[in-house]
């Protein structure tokens, strides 16, 4: 990888002022799973890496009654072992636990999970110049799709390859963001964006900007979470598809839901659509077949990727079931 | 001063199989090429170079990870083992053992990161089902054994360090 200056900051303060400015020029490091790999293949050369991990508090993790409050640098092993999130926040661990390898999990962070780069192989190609790098064509459009998004897609096609991301908007969480003039609160839901809106980046995140915490409000009664998530490689590798489901029950009927998709859409995709399936409804597996394909109503697939829509129609359904318990 | 800010060659202290060790490195420097090229110890393989494979796995404060996906630079003050450094007090350690006696292995690029990743199962989980030894080392290719000699040669080595065998 092309050389740099490493900075280790010793305050937020010094962190984000850094960042912001050496604008373009600094990028900011957290586990390194997905900057490094960037790096080694000049994807991303910056003149000035900042090591966010010498940065105090960044790294805690509680839980108590009002929820999860997540350092976004707690790692992905953290979260999957931790008993109060298998047990009340299941899609988040069931999400963490299915992130890369043992390896990567442990050294992977959940701010650097959210704010990950696409796999899309002509975005990773070195030699391409595609459109999320500034040039002007989505190779994917005409090219090898197979693993492109089906739903909310163009002008760029990648899928968003967070799994945690997913979990976390299903359950309704929030991240704060501090930057050089001010710390907000966003629903992550509001923390990506489609291509329309900005094609080379995938978040909101200003120069400077960085996550500094993740807020998971504590679920109500009655809730129960899964993510399901199908491989084209089973040991471990991306979503080719992905559903994280929450289900309120109240007198075995969904008093609230949320559906949200991996693997599909340049953004972790919200169903409204089947979201309006399962409202008020007992789940039954006529429900939860219902429920799939109103979340792929909408779907236009490429040339080579026609099979995940029949795919995630039967990843909701699953998903669904096992999180109603039928 | 609220930065310190590191270009060209910075120092780095850290224990390598239990010895302090102090090295020379730019910031690029990944772990992998500063245990192999500057401290010399080519025990730890770079297969893939970007964390699908697992033959440059050691262990970084306990924890299994890739060292092609660690700055070097970000190891100060940590404690680093090796496949060097995982011995037995007479020779081999039961895994390294097994992994003889079970031919888990054929051309043995892979081996030292399945005996790191395999040590690190065995000191969190002394009692292993199969399917957490496979998911344990879903991290670990090899291209040679097919995974069940590996697979048998762990369950082995559990049994000997639990006094079974």
């Amino acid at each position: 990888m092309k050389s740099f200056e490493f900075v280790n900051p010793a305050s937020l303060r010094s962190a984000i002022s850094t960042l912001a400015s050496a604008g373009e020029k600094a990028k900011l490091l957290a586990g390194g799973i997905d900057l490094l790999g960037e790096m080694k293949d000049y994807i991303q050369q910056p003149d000035i890496v900042v090591n966010l991990k010498t940065v105090p508090g960044l790294n805690r993790l509680t839980a108590d009654r009002r929820g999860l409050r997540i350092g976004p640098l707690v790692t992905l092993t953290e979260i999957a072992e931790h008993p109060v999130i298998r047990a009340n926040y299941t899609a988040l661990a069931e999400a963490a636990e299915s992130v890369g390898t043992p390896q990567i999990r442990n050294v992977g962070t959940i701010g650097g999970n959210l704010c990950q780069r696409p796999r899309c192989w002509y975005y990773r190609d070195e030699a391409v110049v595609c459109l999320k790098k500034g040039g002007s064509v989505c190779y994917a459009v005409e090219g090898e799709n197979q693993f492109n998004a089906v739903l909310g897609g163009g002008p760029s096609w990648i899928v968003h390859p967070s799994d945690c991301a997913p979990a976390l908007i299903a359950l309704n969480a929030s991240v704060e963001i501090t930057g050089p003039q001010r710390r907000r609160v966003v629903p992550l839901e509001k923390f990506f964006t489609l291509p329309t809106q900005n094609v080379l980046q995938e978040t909101i995140l200003e120069s400077g900007e960085i996550v500094t915490q993740i807020i998971v409000p504590a679920p109500a009664a009655g809730t129960r979470s899964h993510y399901m998530k199908v491989r084209h490689k089973e040991s471990f590798d991306w979503a080719l598809s992905g559903a994280a489901v929450m289900l309120q029950l109240r007198n075995r009927r969904v008093a609230a839901c949320r559906v949200v998709l991996s693997g599909v859409a340049p953004i972790p995709w919200r169903s409204p659509e089947a979201e309006a399936v399962l409202r008020g409804k007992a789940v039954t597996p006529q429900v939860a077949m219902q429920a799939g394909q109103a979340a792929m109503a909408k779907a236009r697939p490429l040339g080579k990727n026609a099979y995940k829509v029949p795919l995630t129609r039967n990843v909701v359904k699953l998903a669904v079931l096992k999180t109603a318990g039928v | 001063m609220a930065i310190s800010l590191m270009s060209g060659k910075v120092t780095v202290s850290a224990t390598v199989n239990g010895e302090p060790t102090e090295w020379l490195c730019e910031p690029r420097e990944t772990l992998l090429e500063v245990l192999r090229d500057r401290l010399g110890l080519t025990g730890t393989k770079e297969g893939c170079s970007n964390g699908n494979c697992g033959a440059c796995s050691v262990l970084l404060d306990g924890r299994l990870v890739n060292s092609c996906l660690v700055l070097a630079v970000e190891t100060e003050g940590a404690e680093i083992t090796t496949v060097e450094g995982i011995r037995g007090e007479k020779g081999l350690t039961p895994v390294q053992r097994s992994f003889l006696e079970e031919a888990a292995l054929q051309c043995g690029f892979c081996t030292p990161g399945f005996i790191v990743a395999a040590t690190a199962l065995l000191q969190a989980n002394p009692s292993p089902t199969e399917e957490q030894i496979r998911w344990w080392l879903a991290g670990n290719l090899c291209r040679c054994t097919g995974y069940d000699k590996i697979v048998r040669a762990v369950q082995k080595a559990a049994a000997e360090m639990r006094g079974e065998a």
